[in-house]
């Protein structure tokens, strides 16, 4: 876009394609810019947690237990210091519960240090690497503090990420697919089929979500592994977003089945799956990405609640509901404020999906003016 | 009218009649059965020795030695018939005693939170789109994002928190130590609709948010038609032409979505009863399913569902009073 002749800007709107449209509506769309980036930056964060965190989700630190947040800081009592560094760790006896507990000690400093060798991990399987983002010279660095078992909350959160956003991907696609068979197969075909699915929608939508849910994922075996836990979870709340999203696609098709388009390919001989994926579902594409947008997080939410009341993935699987497993009633919390540090990533999670949904829909608004 | 009305109750029947076979295989999805679980836990706890034998003979005692479809038909009849539910291995009675006060708590709850979320979406709702564009109406859509974002169960957790520092008094519960266990009279009423407030809150939050929504932007849409310009003209006071014709249309999408929104609070409900320690249904119902008590779960789930289906029924019949463009053949 060198040159900004009104002339050329115009042929460049008028030719553009459905997707560049809504491409450019998109970038002006300040909050859901401002989500998907969030989003991006969560993703990336999860998908490299093994890098991005000084420990693995499981080390414990036993001169650390229940810690506070430690924060980086560049000048104490002692003066000024050009690289971060983090007041060592000195452990005291409580002098009302006798509890042994960590108390910082100001005389002695840990300096911050970026790639430091730590863990070997293996990066997505890989290739083997020791490599951390950061780290401390000695002792140990809790950004989010410390569980009851000494276990780093910062990297604990960033594995909890990973596996909170994966389960969400993979249970908004098969409630995708699922929506797409069922609602297809009734839109098609209307009719009786179309009534009988109907029914069964209605009848999968009064009960209850999440209670439903509970009762499917009570039922897994207590031998499961964690593989398995993980993939059945995906599976039940893959069943979460179908009865909506298939509602959607077959409005949709009955509406577009008597298009002459739909008539022209049958007439071409064209079986009845091509037509509905070559021709008719690309028609609304639009809108089912702005529906898998919004169902995003549902389904995160599902897990976090079904895996906080432990009906869901079990340790030592960690996931954002798991983590606020901690942080479950008035006492825990009193204590260790920051157990609750978890239940801000969902917020800004749902909160991110939520705009750029609604972006999204703006965007892929063919009715909507645009200059 | 009363074909209609026939008609949709001839759908709940069949609604129903689905809905508890699904629950019925979601009971038996557990692996190992009734009968084992009860020898293990009935008969490990005394220390003697579970054989096969043992547990095939439970198995004759509660009938699970039939084929499926005939313990469904015993366990759908028991509770048709003669209203009884079976028995809860766990605790040892019968699931309709469990059952008992908890259904009428977990009504008033229920009640309680949809009151909540209609006297504040409604008005708020159609005020921030008569105020299009104003303070209140920006706050209103960052109150229903975060109404999505901040799940229930983590708000009840914060208010739990404050009302600990600040006020140095616990939330929870439904009823005051003193009432627990006393007979049901005015003063315990009283003191169980002061405990109500805080869950019915943190219900209806999710709820109210969406809600306040939809009631906005069908008022939006109704503001700009034709009737109420033409009432405008007329002379009619701003406030009245507003209840009159738009206010009166939005309350539609509210009406037909009661069902939904109880199907909402009935998904929070074992969260939020777990964080709020609630004696009601949800608690109960989560209770049982890491139990594997499966009559309990079952008689829950099935309850829990029923009232959602009832609540579809009146707002149905609701809005074919309130709204004369709904036409009666049904359909």
């Amino acid at each position: 876009m060198s040159d900004n002749t009104p002339t050329e800007r115009d042929n460049k709107y008028y030719t553009a394609s459905q997707w560049q449209l809504i491409w450019w509506r998109f970038l002006r769309h300040r909050p859901a810019m401002t989500g998907g980036i969030v989003l991006l930056m969560m993703a990336f964060w999860g998908l490299f947690a093994d890098f991005m965190t000084p420990y693995s989700g499981t080390n414990r630190d036993r001169d650390y237990v229940l810690g506070p947040p430690q924060i980086p800081q560049f000048w104490d009592h002692n003066g000024f210091s050009v690289r971060p560094f983090l007041h060592g760790v000195k452990t005291e006896r409580d002098p009302e519960t006798l509890r042994k507990i960590a108390v910082p000690d100001p005389e002695t400093r840990r300096y911050v240090e970026f790639f430091v060798r730590g863990e070997s991990y293996s990066f997505l399987g890989l290739f083997e690497s020791d490599r951390h983002l950061f780290g401390v010279s000695e002792g140990k660095i809790h950004l989010f503090g410390t569980d009851d078992l000494g276990r780093d909350l910062y990297s604990r959160t960033a594995f909890a990420t990973a596996t909170s956003m994966s389960i969400g991907v993979i249970g908004v696609v098969l409630s995708f697919v699922l929506a797409l068979i069922i609602g297809g197969i009734a839109g098609y075909w209307g009719g009786y089929i179309d009534y009988g699915i109907q029914r069964l929608t209605e009848i999968v939508r009064v009960i209850p979500v999440i209670p439903l849910f509970m009762g499917l994922t009570a039922a897994f075996p207590q031998n499961w592994t964690n593989i398995q836990v993980y993939l059945a979870m995906t599976l039940v709340l893959g069943l979460i977003g179908w009865p909506t999203l298939a509602r959607r696609v077959r409005s949709h098709l009955l509406t577009q089945r008597n298009e002459d388009y739909v008539l022209a390919a049958e007439l071409s001989g064209a079986s009845p799956r091509r037509v509905i994926g070559r021709h008719l579902l690309p028609s609304f594409t639009s809108y089912i990405i702005v529906d898998l947008v919004i169902t995003f997080p549902y389904v995160i939410l599902s897990e976090t609640a079904l895996s906080f009341i432990g009906l869901g993935l079990r340790p030592p699987s960690i996931s954002w509901g798991l983590l606020l497993q901690g942080a479950q009633n008035v006492r825990s919390i009193e204590q260790a404020p920051w157990m609750f540090i978890p239940a801000i990533f969902v917020v800004i999670a749902v909160l991110a999906f939520t705009v750029l949904g609604d972006g999204l829909r703006d965007a892929a608004d063919p009715y909507q003016v645009s200059n | 009218m009363i074909s209609f009305v026939l008609q949709r109750l001839a759908g709940l029947i069949v609604t129903m009649f689905f809905v508890s076979v699904m629950v019925f295989v979601i009971m038996e999805l557990p692996p190992g059965d009734y009968a084992e679980r009860y020898a293990f836990r009935k008969l490990a706890a005394t220390g003697t020795q579970v054989t096969e034998a043992d547990i095939d003979t439970l198995r004759v005692r509660f009938g699970l030695d039939e084929p499926a479809p005939v313990r469904y038909v015993n366990w759908i009849s028991g509770i048709v018939l003669r209203g009884d539910f079976g028995q809860s291995f766990a605790f040892e009675t019968s699931v309709n005693k469990l059952i008992g006060d908890r259904i009428w708590l977990t009504l008033a709850l229920l009640f309680a939170t949809l009151f909540l979320t209609y006297l504040i979406s409604i008005p708020i709702g159609i005020y921030a789109a008569v105020r299009r564009q104003s303070v209140a109406d920006y706050s209103l859509t960052i109150f229903s994002y975060l109404g999505l974002a901040l799940p229930n169960f983590l708000l009840a957790l914060v208010l739990l928190y404050l009302s600990v520092k600040i006020f140095d008094s616990s939330i929870g519960g439904l009823f005051s130590p003193a009432y627990i266990d006393a007979p049901w009279c005015l003063a315990k009423l009283g003191d169980l609709l002061q405990h109500l407030f805080v869950p019915a809150i943190v219900l209806a939050w999710s709820a109210t948010a969406f809600q306040l929504q939809t009631v906005r932007a069908t008022m939006l849409d109704e503001l700009n038609k034709l009737s109420v310009t033409a009432a405008r003209a007329r002379g009619l006071p701003e406030w009245k032409l507003i209840l009159k014709y738009p206010a009166r249309l939005a309350i539609n999408p509210v009406v037909s979505s009661i069902g939904f929104d109880g199907n909402r609070v009935f998904s929070e409900l074992p969260i939020v009863a777990v964080v709020l320690a609630l004696p009601e249904m949800g608690e109960l119902l989560l209770k049982s399913f890491i139990d594997l008590d499966t009559n309990v779960a079952g008689a829950l789930l099935l309850l829990l569902t029923l009232f959602i289906v009832v609540m579809n029924f009146v707002s149905d019949i609701l809005l074919a009073l309130l709204d004369p463009r709904i036409k009666l053949e049904g359909g």
